[in-house]
């Protein structure tokens, strides 16, 4: 462990982890002994703010994962020591977005009914099979960096992980493509628009994580690693970008989704505000500007960008799950319909404490994870650690 | 450490081993003793009904003759939530098994007021998406949930395009003993299967004949001399969203 991050220094941050933990936990068990009554959902949005931060979690940790996969299976020499990093991140954002999804379940104590109970036509039930299949994979990947006898197979695992996490997020995508009932999902376009989308938000994280290790540290990442990671997040968010532009296009297209695309980009209040303010400015074009412009490019500009990608992925998942929700079923095509039970009127739905507390929970859980890892075993890009140990001789 | 020490740890240590084989014992039986005592329920409610399960060669299906459905009239509602045990709907976090809705047609004008419940699909998406089963089709398509193993990912509520299905979202009082709920779980129209088991049919129908609508018809859609059957092949009807193809028992006549 470099001396100049001490033992004081982890204690406080896996500290500060655990107390968003608990706090999350302490949330999870009044959501569940009042039920979602203290949440802001009701049964038109029954899915709300946990969601958007577990799939965000979920996603992410499917694309952090892709640092390793350019190192190991692509031979990329600069993404190579960064291979172990990548995986840690991936197994700690995965059981982060899992534990916020599994304690928002009405009936969470009931999760081994889930793994005893199997219907195999449920994308949900394919996705259990996929998140338990990822810690392995990874696992089993980290070892082979990590245990020297084993380096020869580390390529064969990535390739495994490379597959893997495709399927997952093909997976994830598919909860919301193969729901026919509802105009802002059934689309196959969602399984890849999801995997490009955990590109980009895979590989925020990653540079956000990377950027304060190497800050605690009192480390420079090597400007020419720096700009060629910043510049593959620009090509990640500028082909998510145009995926969602995609999708959106469809629907403009297609006379029955024209209510529904209104909706989202125009009339629905702060689900257009959060699409154009939220990811389409401050997620997007305002990233791409700091990591192309001659003049920025540079540590901070980068940090900052990758900072408001995830600010831009979730407020892009709170327009996609909340706002797809908000928006009626068409059960009467070509009526206007209304009853006691929101048929034809847009739902209603603000995020209360008890969902902002859980949420945080799962990224605390993620903090904790990642801290602990990197402080039990040797995480820290390897070409930098030349340096580190020169530094120490030159202190000794 | 003296013998007399050693001999009193020992006696100490196994107490403690004495203490946690009955707290294990204790906490065994503990969680054990409720799922004995509910089989011990389940098979008592099991009597009066017939030893055999539902049979695949029965259809169970709803005609809804849009004609005759009162605007304002929401008997079937009311006698909906009376059977189950639903409080009247005062918030969108209530459930609401059935519920009347208004429509009006965009291009002619044209209003109608008809019950929308569950539509007892033969393609039910809420029974493909579900990751436990919980959510399942009877042989003779009457599709529910099975409150004992559905985990409330209302990942159902997401898929059925019918809005027919309602998450509860807190503690329930007064429950029907034939119609068990329960908080975190997900739920919908039941077409009153206690009822039919028993060779009636659902509180619904029931109470539009009453108040002199006969808008509902209840019976086996399979059995060609059954009424259903015959209004079926000589009036018009249509299911809710046909492009779907999931093929709902619920039929509407006379609906735009």
């Amino acid at each position: 462990m470099n001396p100049k991050f001490g033992p004081g220094h982890f204690y406080a941050l896996l500290s500060l982890g655990l107390l968003l933990v608990l706090v999350g936990l302490g949330s999870a068990h009044y959501m569940e002994s009042h039920g979602h009554i203290v949440t802001g959902m009701n049964n038109h949005v029954v899915w709300g703010l946990p969601h958007v931060f577990a799939i965000f979690m979920i996603v992410a940790a499917s694309g952090v994962l892709n640092v390793a996969s350019i190192g190991s299976v692509f031979g990329q020499p600069v993404y190579k020591p960064r291979a172990p990093l990548s995986g840690l991140l991936c197994l700690a954002m995965l059981a982060g977005g899992l534990m916020v999804l599994m304690l928002d379940l009405g009936r969470p104590e009931r999760l081994i009914v889930a793994a005893t109970h199997y219907n195999p036509r449920s994308v949900f039930a394919w996705n259990v099979l996929l998140y338990s299949g990822m810690f392995a994979i990874v696992a089993l990947y980290l070892w082979t960096m990590f245990e020297r006898s084993m380096n020869r197979h580390s390529k064969a695992a990535g390739v495994a992980a490379l597959i893997w996490r495709f399927v997952l997020t093909t997976g994830t995508g598919l909860i919301f493509g193969f729901l026919v009932a509802r105009q802002a999902y059934a689309s196959a376009l969602l399984a890849p628009l999801f995997i490009v989308l955990s590109f980009a938000w895979g590989l925020a994280v990653f540079l956000i994580v990377q950027w304060a290790m190497y800050a605690w540290n009192q480390q420079q990442l090597d400007p020419a690693i720096q700009r060629r990671m910043a510049r593959l997040l620009g090509l990640f968010v500028a082909a998510a970008f145009y995926l969602v532009v995609v999708y959106h296009l469809t629907n403009l297209y297609f006379a029955r989704q024209a209510a529904f695309e209104a909706f989202i980009l125009r009339d629905g209040g702060v689900y257009p505000l959060l699409l154009w303010g939220g990811y389409a400015a401050a997620g997007t074009l305002l990233p791409l500007l700091l990591l192309f412009h001659p003049r920025l490019g540079g540590p901070r500009a980068t940090l900052l960008a990758a900072a408001l990608v995830v600010a831009g992925a979730l407020a892009w998942l709170y327009v996609f799950i909340i706002g797809g929700q908000a928006f009626p079923l068409e059960i009467f095509p070509g009526h206007v319909a209304s009853s006691s039970f929101g048929d034809g009127a847009i739902a209603h739905y603000v995020p209360r404490w008890p969902e902002w507390l859980l949420g945080l929970g799962g990224i605390g859980a993620a903090f904790v994870l990642t801290t602990i890892g990197v402080r039990v075993l040797d995480f820290m890009p390897q070409d930098d650690f030349a340096t580190l140990k020169a530094d120490a001789k030159g202190a000794a | 450490m003296t013998r007399d020490q050693d001999s009193g740890a020992k006696q100490a240590l196994s107490g403690r081993r004495a203490f946690l084989g009955l707290a294990a014992a204790g906490l065994g039986g503990v969680l054990i003793a409720p799922g004995i005592h509910l089989m011990e329920v389940a098979q008592a409610a099991a009597p009066g009904a017939a030893p055999v399960g539902a049979s695949a060669k029965v259809r169970w299906g709803l005609l809804i003759d849009t004609t005759r459905c009162a605007s304002g009239c929401s008997d079937c509602v009311s006698a909906c939530n009376t059977e189950n045990g639903l409080a009247t709907p005062t918030r969108p976090t209530d459930a609401q098994w059935i519920r009347k809705v208004e429509i009006k047609s965009i291009q002619t004008g044209r209003t109608q007021s008809l019950p929308v419940m569950c539509q007892h699909c033969a393609e039910p998406p809420c029974v493909d998406v579900c990751p436990t089963g919980a959510s399942f089709k009877r042989a003779d398509g009457i599709v529910l949930v099975d409150r004992h193993s559905c985990i409330g990912c209302r990942y159902c509520v997401m898929a059925c395009p019918y809005q027919a299905r309602s998450f509860v979202h807190e503690a329930l009082a007064e429950q029907k003993p034939e119609v068990p709920r329960g908080k975190g779980c997900v739920e919908g129209c039941t077409l009153c299967v206690h009822r039919i088991d028993g060779g009636g049919q659902p509180a619904c129908v029931e109470a539009c004949a009453k108040a002199g609508h006969h808008a509902m018809l209840f019976g086996d859609l399979n059995d060609a001399d059954s009424e259903i059957a015959r209004r079926v092949r000589e009036v018009a009807s249509k299911q809710l969203r046909p492009d779907l193809m999931l093929d709902p028992g619920v039929r509407y006549q006379g609906l735009a």
